[in-house]
């Protein structure tokens, strides 16, 4: 199976999330846990849905990734630009936040 | 400019009331997003590749400076300090959080503006011509028919879960700007021989998937059986219209699958029954709204003012400005300003808050506090004494605002494309930037004359590709950015629907590309020919050869 993580956006302001091991949620795909077999993505999805539940994200999904040295990227580009921002602006990128 | 009275305001108001209560039961959870998602749609609020989008409406392209100064402090206050203007004469904030999205409505609603239907399955913003009331050639105002429609299809009842979308236009000049003839209904005001003002109705034309020019399906209709005629089209779309199928669910599939001839036959069947009823508006009605549209307190002025020929004449780059970017006016000594928010490498469309208190400022000190859009994403001051362009021009200046690149190669249309849109499959703006910047040379951009460009990052054509002379439609080839090419567009008059050139090319080849376009169109055009009467002329064959040549 195609290594994947969750991703989301948050409820109240839309950002971009991705589910962590401790079962939260993190705006930065490095925090995200990492699947690798359709069992534990299955529980994961379970587990986004009791959060969108909640009122805590909206429209969880499996995200495919592949890793990239001791990083993990999106292999879409649509996921790629969901990770770092408008490419047209850097300005509001991640990586300038961060 | 039209004036909300208590009606118009309390509708808007009642409306912030009722979208506040349904963000607080969603945020709560007594509402879930299944259920929430139709009723944030009718208040323009989607959720995007990066965050929620609010999509204000602006009827008919028109501001006021109020209420541009309230678009700026949204812009800062809530947003993240810039807003985009459309193709669709609205505004689109791209980072506003849920729970302060109702203070933005209220905020919007303190000015006498919305975001109601400016998504769904509904009548949409009406859009007219940018230089309504104000153009040298205009036979009626389309201000007037626009805003009559806006109050027909506000909350219309039977009209508010239609099969798809419905996009009206109006335009009251030969020179068609309002792109009428690629909407789903268009008006052009006319006048009969008994001197009586009417309306050539269009309808079905549209772009997405399935592009197709409309077709007239009544040369002349008297203005005061407008409603009840948009309503028999309606009514009729609304019962035929294919639900069972997203893509073919818009009135040109209806049109294209039924025949414009039987279409036209069972709107005119419904009308017979409909018409002379309380749908149409007493005239009474028109001349109150025409009232609020009535000609300004302009100044007797004489047509050419000395001083301001002395300074075209001084500096050059003013002149070119006013050559390029600004227009006649109706009225003796004034012109209308355009502003291109397109400067060389930048995103199309966008405009900082900064920007859009000083285009406030200005069109209160210059243009009776009035602002147009344009479907071509750029803004108008509609109204300026030509003795004050050069004080307006400064300051443009000093803003970015000053590009003099209106209708050439530069003044690009692009949708926000895959750096926002959910629905795209590739970039838009970054394409344009860099055809921007390839001819970023004013002077080499004047001798190609008038062309336009229009990216859209997905089949939805929000960038209106298909109608541009030169289209560019993103589309995924297997992970990858590529883009079909289109070429012989035109969303004017001539409306024409932009053909295939080959094979779609990729993101690195693109620029390239049109440049080999725009040079064979510079080698083979007759003296003064533009860009789309050569094309016309030569057809797509030179162009096509010329595109796929690599070095």
């Amino acid at each position: 199976m195609e290594t994947k993580v969750i991703s989301a956006n948050r409820l109240e302001d839309g950002i971009v999330v991705y589910i962590t091991k401790d079962n939260n949620w993190s705006e930065c795909i490095s925090d995200a846990e990492v699947f690798n077999d359709e069992a534990a993505c299955d529980e994961a999805l379970s587990k986004a849905y009791t959060a969108e539940e909640a009122c805590i994200v909206v429209g969880s999904y499996l995200v495919e990734i592949e890793q990239k040295g001791v990083y993990y990227n999106p292999t879409k580009y649509r996921e790629f630009i969901r990770v770092i921002g408008p490419t047209v602006r850097p300005d509001l990128a991640r990586q300038a936040r961060s | 400019m039209y004036v909300y009275n208590l009606v118009d305001q309390s509708l808007v108001n009642q409306r912030v009331q009722q979208f506040r209560d349904q963000v607080r039961r969603r945020l709560s959870g007594e509402l879930n997003e299944e259920e929430f998602k139709p009723l944030r749609l009718m208040n323009g609020l989607y959720l995007q590749l990066h965050a929620y989008m609010l999509r204000v409406a602006i009827p008919y392209g028109t501001l006021s400076s109020k209420q541009m100064r309230a678009l700026a402090h949204i812009a800062v206050r809530y947003d993240k300090g810039y807003g985009h203007f459309t193709t669709r004469q609205n505004l689109q904030f791209n980072w506003p959080k849920l729970k302060e999205t109702p203070d933005i409505l209220a905020d919007l609603a303190d000015v006498q503006m919305h975001a109601f239907q400016t998504s769904g399955n509904c009548i949409r913003n009406v859009t007219a011509d940018q230089y309504a009331g104000v153009a040298v050639e205009e036979i009626a105002d389309p201000r007037i028919t626009a805003e009559v429609v806006r109050q027909w299809s506000t909350l219309h009842p039977e009209f508010s879960f239609l099969p798809r979308k419905f996009k009206i236009a109006v335009t009251g000049s030969k020179r068609d700007r309002a792109a009428v003839r690629v909407h789903d209904i268009g008006l052009i005001i006319k006048i009969n021989e008994a001197g009586e003002m009417g309306y050539e109705v269009i309808v079905g034309g549209g772009l997405g998937r399935t592009p197709i020019v409309g077709v007239t399906i009544r040369e002349f209709l008297p203005q005061q059986c407008l409603l009840s005629y948009l309503e028999s089209i309606l009514r009729i779309y609304n019962q035929i219209g294919r639900r069972d199928n997203i893509y073919k669910a818009r009135i040109k599939i209806v049109i294209h699958e039924l025949g414009a001839k039987e279409f036209t036959r069972r709107v005119e069947k419904e009308w017979k029954t409909i018409r002379d009823t309380a749908i149409d508006l007493p005239v009474g009605e028109y001349e109150r709204i025409r009232a609020f549209f009535a000609p300004l307190p302009y100044q007797s002025l004489p047509k050419n003012d000395a001083g301001f020929s002395h300074l075209k004449f001084e500096n050059q780059d003013f002149s070119h400005w006013v050559r390029g970017n600004t227009l006649p006016h109706r009225q003796s000594g004034y012109s209308i300003a355009n502003i291109s928010l397109k400067p060389i490498g930048g995103i199309p469309g966008d405009a900082s808050a900064k920007q859009m208190e000083v285009v406030a400022d200005l069109a209160e000190k210059f243009s009776f506090g009035e602002i147009r859009v344009a479907h071509e994403q750029n803004l108008v001051l509609p109204h300026v004494k030509q003795t004050d362009l050069y004080s307006i021009w400064n300051t443009l200046k000093e803003h970015n605002l000053a590009t003099p690149n209106l209708g050439l190669i530069s003044d690009i249309i692009a949708c926000p494309g895959m750096d926002y849109c959910s629905l795209a499959t590739a970039r838009s703006i970054p394409l344009a930037q860099d055809i921007s910047n390839r001819f970023s040379n004013l002077r080499r951009q004047n001798d190609i004359g008038e062309l336009s460009v229009n990216i859209s990052g997905c089949i939805n054509a929000c960038g209106h590709h298909h109608v541009g002379h030169i289209g560019l439609l993103g589309v995924d080839r297997k992970g990858e950015e590529y883009y079909q090419v289109t070429i012989g567009g035109s969303a004017d008059e001539n409306a024409s629907i932009g053909e295939i050139i080959g094979p779609a090319i990729p993101y690195d080849e693109v620029v390239d590309a049109i440049e080999r376009v725009v040079e064979t169109y510079v080698d083979l055009r007759a003296k003064n020919e533009s860009f789309i009467d050569a094309y016309r002329r030569v057809g797509k064959q030179p162009f096509k050869e010329n595109l796929y040549v690599t070095n």
